[in-house]
């Protein structure tokens, strides 16, 4: 198979004078069962041949578990196929095709170089609240915290999150509600999150402001290409729990689960 | 508080608060509009009779058309508080995306696309909705202050003024179909198991909205509602160029 490539280049996203641009380039002779990624590294491989700057982009498993990969493919974080980039193969394509990789257009998620962005934010999010504090020790007792299977199925289907932050790209006001929904409804609705139930929503919604995410106005784009196909119900449990939250806390911060 | 309207998520929650208070205002609104439906009567027009009991409602523990102004109060309140937000927020959500990159469009709907559009539309009919019946400023088709079904029916007589309002009933059916489903998944009153049947009753109370509304100027313009009885009218009739 052969294809057109318009690929973004930006040496310096912080540059403010790099504003970026696309170039094209021709590949010949590609696998159909390829992947994407593998047919940018062959075209890295020639264009280290012809002592050219490499395309920068972001991967890691290249089995759509980690969330690395982020590239906006024919104007679709992911591409077409609501898979991770790392998943999408040529065969996919038509022959002869033009295809247009850019990185995630956010203003939180500033390119650092080519398709290459910066999701910090994301992990800043999490660090507002996204976890529980529980004290290491003696494995508790295997009943001693009932979980129901409904329960269980609704914090593994937000938990699968992979924090890739197409949702971001993909929401045309910039909203990070759909990752922030699934990470506050995985660790809300399990009894080792009651502890910090409050806190946590309150924090991360914080963060999200303060790190100039939009907000949400209920279009749903974010679920139509997240590769694990989280549902915008995470997005109502998240606006319930900030509105209890906020209606209901005290100022004092919940108690911290230290011992158990 | 001020930190909840400061927040993304509390503002919009305002924002659907507001909406619907005025979203139960159209409601009471609609309904009480169908009284003109009943037509003429034989002394007074079953409308004009509710237009009073409005005003009158109350007396004499409360003064004379004290429950209109409250609720004109709490409307304006309302309206304000919703656009000031969505007005901040849409701000918000613009700078959240680098200008020249839209968000391709997979999914989303037309009519939640058009809320802003639609939004400020719906300001200039209600300047213009209160200017000709509350007010009686537009002086096209007779007005008389207290004649309520005469004015209703001299309006809907005319093509343009029923193509005004139907027009402005679909601007309400577009808004209010993305904005009530909305509404309960902002406020976080939704969950898994009732949002298709949230989404489908949203639906169908936007229908009902829009249908008991647009009953009244079609009756009028299809000449099912009789001509008002009223004298005044008549004589105010004959000075007024039509
Ligand atoms: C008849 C008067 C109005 C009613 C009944 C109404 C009702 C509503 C409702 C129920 C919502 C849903 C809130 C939510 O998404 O949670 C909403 C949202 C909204 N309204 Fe209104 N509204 C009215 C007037 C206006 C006006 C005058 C504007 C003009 C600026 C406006 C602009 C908006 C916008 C932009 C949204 C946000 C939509 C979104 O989240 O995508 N509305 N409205
Ligand atoms: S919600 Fe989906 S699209 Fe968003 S970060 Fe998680 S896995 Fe990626
Ligand atoms: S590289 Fe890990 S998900 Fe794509």
């Amino acid at each position: 198979m052969k294809f057109t490539l318009e690929i973004w280049r930006q040496f310096d996203g912080s540059d403010e004078n790099d504003k970026g641009r696309f170039e094209t380039f021709q590949v010949e002779d590609i696998d159909p069962d390829a992947s994407l990624l593998e047919v940018l590294d062959q075209l890295n491989e020639r264009l280290s041949r012809e002592k050219q700057r490499n395309i920068a982009f972001d991967s890691d498993c290249r089995e759509g578990i980690c969330g690395a990969c982020s590239l906006v493919i024919d104007g679709t974080p992911h591409g077409p196929q609501q898979v991770t980039s790392c998943q999408t193969y040529m065969r996919d394509f038509i022959d002869g095709q033009t295809i247009t990789i850019e990185p995630y257009r956010a203003n939180t998620f500033p390119v650092i170089r080519d398709l290459a962005v910066d999701r910090g934010a994301l992990d800043r999010v999490i660090q507002a609240g996204g976890y529980i504090s529980t004290t290491t020790g003696p494995q508790p007792d295997p009943n001693a915290m009932p979980v129901s299977p409904e329960v269980q199925e609704q914090a593994m289907d937000a938990a699968i999150c992979i924090g890739c932050g197409a949702c971001v790209a993909a929401c045309p006001n910039g909203a990070a509600m759909l990752f922030t929904g699934a990470k506050v409804t995985h660790l809300n609705v399990l009894p080792q999150g009651q502890p910090e139930r409050q806190d946590r929503v309150i924090g991360m919604v914080e963060q999200m402001d303060a790190e100039g995410f939009g907000g949400c106005t209920n279009y749903g784009e974010c679920s139509r290409v997240c590769p694990q196909e989280i549902s915008i119900d995470v997005i109502g449990m998240l606006n319930r729990e900030y509105r209890k939250a906020k209606l209901t806390k005290k100022s004092k911060p919940d108690k911290a689960m230290t011992t158990q | 508080m001020i930190e909840y309207w400061r927040s993304t998520i509390g503002k919009k929650q305002v924002v659907a608060i507001t909406g619907a208070i005025l979203v139960g205002y159209l409601i009471l609104h609609m309904l009480g509009n169908l009284n003109s439906a009943f037509g003429p009567g034989a002394d007074e027009a079953r409308v004009d009779w509710y237009a009073h009991w409005l005003r009158d409602f109350g007396e004499p523990l409360l003064p004379h058309g004290f429950v209109v102004w409250v609720v004109r109060v709490v409307l304006l309140g309302a309206i304000i508080t919703h656009i000031t937000g969505i007005v901040q927020l849409v701000k918000r959500n613009r700078e959240a995306r680098p200008a020249n990159f839209p968000a391709r469009r997979i999914g989303r709907s037309v009519e939640s696309i058009a809320m802003l559009g639609t939004g400020t539309l719906l300001i200039a009919f209600i300047v213009f909705h209160i200017l000709q019946f509350t007010t009686l400023s537009i002086h096209v088709t007779p007005v008389e202050p207290e004649e309520v079904y005469a004015n209703l029916y001299y309006a809907f007589q005319e093509w343009y003024f029923l193509a005004i309002y139907l027009a402005a009933l679909i601007l309400i059916g577009m808004h209010l179909r993305h904005g009530v489903w909305s509404m309960f998944q902002t406020l976080g009153l939704d969950n898994p198991n009732r949002n298709a049947k949230l989404r489908h009753g949203s639906t169908a109370l936007v229908v009902v909205l829009v249908a008991g509304f647009a009953a009244v100027p079609v009756l009028f313009f299809t000449d099912v509602l009789d001509p008002p009885k009223t004298t005044a009218v008549i004589t105010a009739l004959s000075g007024v160029p039509v």
